[in-house]
Protein backbone atom coordinates (compact mmCIF):
# COMPACT_ATOMS: atom_id res chain seq x y z
CA UNK A 1 0.00 0.00 0.00
CA UNK A 2 2.92 2.12 0.25
CA UNK A 3 3.31 4.45 -2.59
CA UNK A 4 6.45 6.32 -3.70
CA UNK A 5 7.00 8.07 -7.28
CA UNK A 6 8.72 11.35 -8.98
CA UNK A 7 9.34 13.27 -12.15
CA UNK A 8 11.97 15.52 -12.69
CA UNK A 9 10.76 19.35 -13.99
CA UNK A 10 13.01 22.15 -15.55
CA UNK A 11 15.79 22.61 -12.99
CA UNK A 12 14.44 20.27 -10.44
CA UNK A 13 13.05 17.26 -9.45
CA UNK A 14 10.43 16.32 -6.94
CA UNK A 15 9.97 12.84 -4.89
CA UNK A 16 6.66 12.50 -3.63
CA UNK A 17 6.14 9.66 -0.86
CA UNK A 18 3.30 8.10 1.16
CA UNK A 19 3.61 8.86 5.10
CA UNK A 20 1.58 5.87 6.56
CA UNK A 21 3.77 3.37 9.18
CA UNK A 22 1.74 -0.05 8.96
CA UNK A 23 2.01 -2.90 10.40
CA UNK A 24 -0.46 -5.19 9.86
CA UNK A 25 -3.51 -3.84 9.94
CA UNK A 26 -2.40 -1.61 12.31
CA UNK A 27 -1.40 1.88 11.32
CA UNK A 28 1.36 2.86 13.78
CA UNK A 29 1.75 6.37 12.37
CA UNK A 30 0.87 8.82 9.22
CA UNK A 31 3.52 11.35 9.30
CA UNK A 32 6.40 8.53 8.76
CA UNK A 33 9.35 10.67 6.76
CA UNK A 34 10.40 8.08 3.74
CA UNK A 35 12.29 10.60 1.94
CA UNK A 36 16.04 11.34 2.82
CA UNK A 37 18.25 13.92 2.56
CA UNK A 38 21.14 11.99 1.42
CA UNK A 39 23.34 15.14 1.42
CA UNK A 40 22.86 18.69 0.45
CA UNK A 41 21.45 17.74 -2.78
CA UNK A 42 20.12 14.27 -3.22
CA UNK A 43 16.92 12.73 -1.83
CA UNK A 44 16.33 9.25 -1.60
CA UNK A 45 12.69 8.35 -1.41
CA UNK A 46 12.16 4.45 -0.59
CA UNK A 47 9.06 2.39 -0.19
CA UNK A 48 9.20 -1.47 1.23
CA UNK A 49 9.96 -3.32 4.62
CA UNK A 50 10.38 -0.56 7.71
CA UNK A 51 13.44 -2.09 9.09
CA UNK A 52 15.16 -2.35 5.65
CA UNK A 53 14.25 1.06 4.47
CA UNK A 54 15.56 2.77 7.72
CA UNK A 55 18.72 0.97 7.79
CA UNK A 56 19.49 0.69 3.82
CA UNK A 57 19.09 4.61 3.28
CA UNK A 58 20.74 5.48 6.47
CA UNK A 59 23.77 3.19 5.26
CA UNK A 60 23.52 4.98 1.77
CA UNK A 61 23.26 8.37 3.13
CA UNK A 62 26.76 7.52 5.51
CA UNK A 63 28.51 6.17 2.85
CA UNK A 64 27.48 9.14 0.64
CA UNK A 65 29.01 11.63 3.58
CA UNK A 66 31.92 9.63 3.66
CA UNK A 67 32.84 10.00 0.35
CA UNK A 68 32.29 13.68 0.36
CA UNK A 69 34.81 13.84 3.67
CA UNK A 70 37.11 11.64 1.77
CA UNK A 71 37.60 13.55 -1.62
CA UNK A 72 36.86 16.55 -0.67
CA UNK A 73 33.61 17.21 -3.29
CA UNK A 74 30.19 15.11 -3.41
CA UNK A 75 29.07 11.89 -5.30
CA UNK A 76 27.37 13.10 -8.72
CA UNK A 77 23.63 11.81 -8.76
CA UNK A 78 24.41 8.85 -11.32
CA UNK A 79 27.50 7.61 -9.03
CA UNK A 80 24.79 7.70 -6.02
CA UNK A 81 22.72 5.48 -7.91
CA UNK A 82 25.20 3.08 -9.25
CA UNK A 83 26.62 3.16 -5.65
CA UNK A 84 23.34 2.12 -4.46
CA UNK A 85 22.04 -0.25 -7.17
CA UNK A 86 25.34 -1.95 -6.40
CA UNK A 87 25.08 -2.48 -2.92
CA UNK A 88 21.69 -3.70 -3.52
CA UNK A 89 22.65 -6.15 -6.40
CA UNK A 90 25.80 -7.50 -3.59
CA UNK A 91 23.35 -8.45 -0.85
CA UNK A 92 21.01 -9.71 -3.56
CA UNK A 93 21.68 -13.71 -3.09
CA UNK A 94 22.58 -13.53 0.77
CA UNK A 95 20.43 -11.28 2.36
CA UNK A 96 18.53 -9.06 -0.19
CA UNK A 97 17.14 -5.73 1.18
CA UNK A 98 12.96 -5.39 0.35
CA UNK A 99 13.91 -2.07 -0.67
CA UNK A 100 12.58 0.43 -3.50
CA UNK A 101 14.16 3.45 -4.38
CA UNK A 102 13.67 6.57 -6.15
CA UNK A 103 16.53 8.75 -5.95
CA UNK A 104 16.34 12.43 -7.00
CA UNK A 105 20.24 14.95 -7.16
CA UNK A 106 20.47 17.83 -8.68
CA UNK A 107 24.18 18.32 -10.15
CA UNK A 108 26.43 19.36 -12.65
CA UNK A 109 24.46 17.34 -15.09
CA UNK A 110 21.36 19.06 -13.59
CA UNK A 111 18.39 17.31 -11.86
CA UNK A 112 17.90 13.84 -12.85
CA UNK A 113 15.57 11.38 -11.44
CA UNK A 114 17.06 7.18 -10.55
CA UNK A 115 14.28 4.37 -10.42
CA UNK A 116 16.05 1.19 -8.32
CA UNK A 117 14.06 -1.54 -7.33
CA UNK A 118 14.78 -3.97 -4.78
CA UNK A 119 16.12 -6.53 -7.15
CA UNK A 120 18.87 -3.74 -8.31
CA UNK A 121 17.08 -2.65 -11.49
CA UNK A 122 18.81 0.81 -12.36
CA UNK A 123 17.02 2.65 -14.60
CA UNK A 124 17.65 6.80 -15.57
CA UNK A 125 13.93 8.08 -16.18
CA UNK A 126 11.86 11.33 -15.92
CA UNK A 127 9.26 10.11 -13.90
CA UNK A 128 8.98 6.70 -12.19
CA UNK A 129 6.75 5.23 -9.64
CA UNK A 130 6.57 2.76 -6.94
CA UNK A 131 3.66 0.44 -5.19
CA UNK A 132 0.16 -0.51 -6.49
CA UNK A 133 -0.25 3.67 -6.34
CA UNK A 134 2.02 3.46 -9.23
CA UNK A 135 -0.24 2.02 -11.41
CA UNK A 136 -2.34 5.46 -10.93
CA UNK A 137 0.70 7.24 -10.91
CA UNK A 138 2.03 6.43 -13.98
CA UNK A 139 -0.93 6.72 -15.74
CA UNK A 140 -1.78 10.59 -15.09
CA UNK A 141 1.93 11.14 -15.68
CA UNK A 142 2.26 9.43 -18.92
CA UNK A 143 -1.30 11.76 -19.52
CA UNK A 144 0.00 15.00 -18.22
CA UNK A 145 3.20 14.78 -18.27
CA UNK A 146 5.97 16.91 -20.13
CA UNK A 147 9.44 18.45 -20.46
CA UNK A 148 10.92 21.27 -18.46
CA UNK A 149 7.78 21.13 -16.07
CA UNK A 150 7.63 24.75 -13.99
CA UNK A 151 7.36 23.77 -10.26
CA UNK A 152 3.76 24.95 -10.41
CA UNK A 153 2.29 22.60 -13.08
CA UNK A 154 4.81 19.60 -11.28
CA UNK A 155 3.16 20.41 -7.99
CA UNK A 156 -0.20 20.77 -9.43
CA UNK A 157 0.18 16.68 -11.46
CA UNK A 158 1.36 15.67 -8.02
CA UNK A 159 -1.66 17.00 -6.29
CA UNK A 160 -3.99 15.02 -9.39
CA UNK A 161 -1.68 12.03 -8.68
CA UNK A 162 -2.76 12.19 -4.97
CA UNK A 163 -6.25 12.60 -5.66
CA UNK A 164 -6.13 9.47 -8.11
CA UNK A 165 -4.64 7.37 -5.42
CA UNK A 166 -7.25 8.61 -2.49
CA UNK A 167 -10.00 8.22 -4.22
CA UNK A 168 -9.26 4.98 -6.25
CA UNK A 169 -7.19 2.40 -4.36
CA UNK A 170 -8.38 0.83 -1.69
CA UNK A 171 -6.71 1.52 1.60
CA UNK A 172 -4.93 4.64 0.55
CA UNK A 173 -2.55 6.10 2.27
CA UNK A 174 -4.10 9.10 3.54
CA UNK A 175 -0.99 11.67 4.03
CA UNK A 176 2.12 12.10 1.68
CA UNK A 177 5.32 14.45 1.91
CA UNK A 178 6.56 16.11 -1.03
CA UNK A 179 10.42 17.25 -1.64
CA UNK A 180 12.14 18.81 -3.71
CA UNK A 181 15.75 19.43 -4.83
CA UNK A 182 17.16 22.08 -7.68
CA UNK A 183 19.91 24.05 -7.39
CA UNK A 184 20.05 25.45 -3.93
CA UNK A 185 19.29 22.02 -2.98
CA UNK A 186 17.65 19.63 -1.49
CA UNK A 187 14.68 20.36 0.77
CA UNK A 188 10.81 19.68 2.46
CA UNK A 189 8.24 21.12 0.02
CA UNK A 190 5.11 20.59 1.50
CA UNK A 191 2.68 17.55 3.08
CA UNK A 192 -0.57 17.18 2.41
CA UNK A 193 -2.38 15.46 4.99
CA UNK A 194 -6.21 14.30 5.24
CA UNK A 195 -5.25 12.74 8.58
CA UNK A 196 -3.77 14.65 11.47
CA UNK A 197 -2.19 12.22 13.95
CA UNK A 198 -4.82 13.00 16.55
CA UNK A 199 -3.30 14.99 19.70
CA UNK A 200 -3.26 13.33 23.27
CA UNK A 201 -6.71 14.29 25.08
CA UNK A 202 -5.86 15.43 28.84
CA UNK A 203 -7.78 13.21 31.71
CA UNK B 1 71.51 -0.75 20.76
CA UNK B 2 70.65 -0.86 17.12
CA UNK B 3 69.67 -3.95 17.06
CA UNK B 4 66.66 -3.59 19.11
CA UNK B 5 65.28 -0.80 17.10
CA UNK B 6 63.98 -2.67 14.26
CA UNK B 7 60.55 -4.17 15.19
CA UNK B 8 57.94 -2.10 17.28
CA UNK B 9 57.77 -5.19 19.36
CA UNK B 10 60.95 -5.11 20.95
CA UNK B 11 62.37 -3.69 24.29
CA UNK B 12 65.89 -2.57 24.25
CA UNK B 13 67.98 -3.78 27.69
CA UNK B 14 67.44 -0.39 29.39
CA UNK B 15 63.79 -0.75 28.39
CA UNK B 16 63.20 1.43 25.65
CA UNK B 17 60.57 1.13 22.67
CA UNK B 18 62.88 2.83 20.41
CA UNK B 19 60.17 2.60 17.25
CA UNK B 20 58.04 4.37 19.55
CA UNK B 21 60.71 6.88 20.10
CA UNK B 22 61.81 7.73 16.61
CA UNK B 23 58.27 8.21 15.89
CA UNK B 24 58.02 11.04 18.61
CA UNK B 25 61.15 12.27 17.23
CA UNK B 26 59.62 12.41 13.91
CA UNK B 27 56.62 14.67 15.06
CA UNK B 28 58.91 16.97 17.10
CA UNK B 29 60.56 17.32 13.70
CA UNK B 30 57.04 18.15 11.88
CA UNK B 31 55.46 21.16 10.86
CA UNK B 32 54.29 23.09 14.10
CA UNK B 33 50.65 23.29 14.71
CA UNK B 34 48.47 24.69 17.07
CA UNK B 35 45.03 24.92 17.78
CA UNK B 36 42.85 27.41 20.44
CA UNK B 37 39.94 27.29 21.90
CA UNK B 38 37.46 30.51 22.26
CA UNK B 39 34.70 30.71 23.62
CA UNK B 40 32.41 30.67 20.52
CA UNK B 41 35.30 29.27 18.05
CA UNK B 42 38.24 26.70 17.83
CA UNK B 43 40.89 27.75 15.62
CA UNK B 44 43.57 25.53 13.92
CA UNK B 45 46.64 26.67 12.70
CA UNK B 46 49.34 24.90 11.39
CA UNK B 47 52.88 25.84 9.49
CA UNK B 48 52.97 25.37 5.81
CA UNK B 49 56.51 24.27 4.53
CA UNK B 50 57.18 26.51 0.88
CA UNK B 51 55.09 24.63 -1.73
CA UNK B 52 56.69 24.74 -5.26
CA UNK B 53 55.80 27.50 -7.43
CA UNK B 54 53.82 24.54 -9.62
CA UNK B 55 51.92 22.98 -7.05
CA UNK B 56 48.45 24.20 -6.57
CA UNK B 57 48.86 25.12 -2.94
CA UNK B 58 45.38 24.24 -2.09
CA UNK B 59 46.19 20.66 -2.86
CA UNK B 60 48.51 19.83 0.29
CA UNK B 61 46.10 20.54 3.21
CA UNK B 62 46.84 20.21 6.92
CA UNK B 63 44.27 20.46 8.52
CA UNK B 64 41.28 18.23 7.02
CA UNK B 65 37.39 17.71 8.47
CA UNK B 66 37.09 14.54 10.07
CA UNK B 67 32.90 14.92 10.20
CA UNK B 68 30.65 18.21 10.12
CA UNK B 69 31.47 19.23 13.62
CA UNK B 70 35.35 18.01 13.83
CA UNK B 71 38.94 19.38 12.62
CA UNK B 72 42.09 17.87 12.85
CA UNK B 73 45.64 19.40 12.24
CA UNK B 74 48.54 17.28 12.19
CA UNK B 75 52.60 16.59 12.50
CA UNK B 76 55.01 14.38 11.35
CA UNK B 77 54.65 11.84 8.53
CA UNK B 78 51.60 12.98 6.34
CA UNK B 79 51.71 9.51 4.85
CA UNK B 80 50.72 8.09 8.20
CA UNK B 81 48.48 11.09 9.06
CA UNK B 82 46.40 9.96 6.01
CA UNK B 83 45.73 6.32 7.28
CA UNK B 84 44.52 7.65 10.43
CA UNK B 85 42.57 10.52 9.28
CA UNK B 86 41.24 7.54 6.74
CA UNK B 87 39.68 5.22 9.70
CA UNK B 88 38.50 8.36 11.70
CA UNK B 89 36.46 9.65 9.16
CA UNK B 90 34.93 5.93 9.11
CA UNK B 91 34.65 5.61 12.24
CA UNK B 92 32.23 9.43 12.38
CA UNK B 93 30.12 7.61 10.20
CA UNK B 94 29.63 4.28 11.74
CA UNK B 95 29.23 5.52 15.32
CA UNK B 96 26.69 8.11 13.76
CA UNK B 97 25.08 4.94 11.78
CA UNK B 98 24.77 2.80 14.97
CA UNK B 99 24.21 5.13 17.55
CA UNK B 100 22.31 8.39 15.56
CA UNK B 101 24.85 10.96 17.25
CA UNK B 102 27.80 12.11 15.78
CA UNK B 103 30.93 11.35 17.81
CA UNK B 104 32.03 13.66 20.56
CA UNK B 105 35.42 15.05 20.11
CA UNK B 106 36.75 13.17 23.68
CA UNK B 107 35.12 9.47 21.99
CA UNK B 108 37.10 10.19 18.45
CA UNK B 109 40.19 10.74 19.89
CA UNK B 110 40.37 7.75 22.13
CA UNK B 111 39.49 6.06 18.90
CA UNK B 112 42.59 7.71 17.35
CA UNK B 113 44.87 7.28 20.17
CA UNK B 114 43.77 3.55 20.05
CA UNK B 115 44.53 3.19 16.75
CA UNK B 116 48.29 4.36 17.26
CA UNK B 117 48.08 1.96 20.42
CA UNK B 118 49.74 5.59 22.13
CA UNK B 119 47.28 5.99 25.91
CA UNK B 120 49.07 9.32 26.28
CA UNK B 121 46.63 11.25 24.74
CA UNK B 122 44.74 13.81 26.74
CA UNK B 123 41.81 15.96 26.44
CA UNK B 124 39.77 19.30 27.12
CA UNK B 125 42.79 21.20 26.48
CA UNK B 126 42.14 25.63 26.01
CA UNK B 127 45.33 25.67 23.63
CA UNK B 128 47.93 23.24 22.71
CA UNK B 129 50.55 22.46 20.01
CA UNK B 130 52.63 19.89 18.55
CA UNK B 131 55.04 19.84 16.15
CA UNK B 132 58.71 21.49 16.04
CA UNK B 133 59.08 24.17 18.77
CA UNK B 134 55.92 23.20 20.75
CA UNK B 135 57.25 23.78 24.30
CA UNK B 136 57.72 27.52 22.98
CA UNK B 137 54.23 27.90 21.54
CA UNK B 138 53.11 26.60 24.60
CA UNK B 139 54.75 28.73 26.89
CA UNK B 140 53.47 31.83 24.48
CA UNK B 141 50.09 29.91 25.15
CA UNK B 142 50.48 29.62 28.86
CA UNK B 143 51.42 33.43 29.33
CA UNK B 144 49.00 35.01 26.94
CA UNK B 145 46.14 32.95 26.93
CA UNK B 146 42.22 34.29 27.48
CA UNK B 147 38.99 33.28 26.99
CA UNK B 148 38.36 34.58 23.45
CA UNK B 149 35.71 34.66 21.06
CA UNK B 150 35.93 35.27 17.10
CA UNK B 151 38.40 37.26 15.69
CA UNK B 152 40.61 37.28 18.69
CA UNK B 153 40.79 33.57 18.95
CA UNK B 154 42.21 33.40 15.52
CA UNK B 155 44.60 36.14 16.28
CA UNK B 156 45.95 34.47 19.44
CA UNK B 157 46.20 31.44 17.72
CA UNK B 158 48.34 32.78 14.62
CA UNK B 159 49.84 35.10 17.19
CA UNK B 160 51.40 32.12 18.76
CA UNK B 161 52.29 30.55 15.79
CA UNK B 162 53.86 33.47 14.16
CA UNK B 163 56.64 33.21 17.64
CA UNK B 164 57.96 30.23 16.24
CA UNK B 165 56.88 30.34 11.91
CA UNK B 166 58.78 32.89 9.50
CA UNK B 167 56.04 35.56 8.96
CA UNK B 168 53.91 35.39 6.26
CA UNK B 169 50.63 34.19 4.74
CA UNK B 170 52.41 31.68 2.62
CA UNK B 171 53.64 29.80 5.56
CA UNK B 172 50.75 29.75 7.49
CA UNK B 173 47.55 27.43 6.73
CA UNK B 174 44.34 28.57 9.21
CA UNK B 175 41.02 26.62 9.81
CA UNK B 176 38.48 28.49 11.69
CA UNK B 177 35.46 25.95 13.29
CA UNK B 178 32.37 27.99 14.08
CA UNK B 179 28.72 26.40 15.61
CA UNK B 180 26.93 28.08 12.15
CA UNK B 181 29.84 27.65 9.57
CA UNK B 182 31.36 24.61 9.66
CA UNK B 183 35.38 24.67 9.37
CA UNK B 184 36.49 26.86 7.10
CA UNK B 185 40.18 27.62 5.64
CA UNK B 186 40.99 31.24 5.66
CA UNK B 187 42.48 31.96 2.06
CA UNK B 188 46.11 33.45 2.30
CA UNK B 189 44.65 37.23 1.45
CA UNK B 190 42.76 36.80 4.87
CA UNK B 191 46.07 35.27 6.59
CA UNK B 192 47.99 38.11 5.15
CA UNK B 193 45.45 40.82 6.61
CA UNK B 194 45.79 39.20 10.06
CA UNK B 195 49.47 38.65 9.59
CA UNK B 196 49.57 42.35 9.09
CA UNK B 197 46.66 43.32 12.08
CA UNK B 198 49.17 41.68 14.40
CA UNK B 199 52.28 43.82 13.06
CA UNK B 200 50.68 46.11 13.41
CA UNK B 201 49.64 45.86 16.72
CA UNK B 202 53.05 44.55 18.31
CA UNK B 203 54.48 47.52 16.88
CA UNK B 204 51.95 50.12 18.58
CA UNK B 205 52.90 48.07 21.85
CA UNK B 206 56.90 48.38 21.29
CA UNK B 207 56.03 52.31 20.47
CA UNK B 208 53.49 52.83 23.78
CA UNK B 209 56.76 50.98 25.66
CA UNK B 210 58.87 53.66 24.78
CA UNK B 211 56.51 56.66 25.04
CA UNK B 212 55.47 57.17 28.73
CA UNK B 213 59.01 58.68 30.24
CA UNK B 214 58.72 61.66 27.59
CA UNK B 215 54.81 62.23 29.59
CA UNK B 216 55.88 64.74 32.56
Amino acid sequence: MECVFGLVGKDFAIVVADSSAVHSILVHKTNEDKIMLLDSHKLMGASGETGDRAQFTEYIQKNVALYQFRNGIPLTTAATANFTRGELATALRKNPYMVNIILAGYDKEGPSLYFVDYIASLHKLDKAAFGYGSYFALSMMDRHYHRDMTVEEAVNLVDKVIMEIRSRLVVAPPNFVIKIVDKDGAREYAWRESIKDAPVIAS
Amino acid sequence: MARYDRAITVFSPDGHLFQVEYALEAVRKGNAAVGVRGTDTIVLAVEKKSTPKLQDSRSVRKIVNLDNHIALACAGLKADARVLINRARIECQSHKLTVEDPVTVEYITRYIAGLQQKYTQSGAWKANATGRNSNSIREFLEKNYKETCGQETVKLAMRALLEVVESGGKNLEVAVMTKDHGLRQLEEAEIDAIVAEIEAEKAAAEAAKKAPPKET
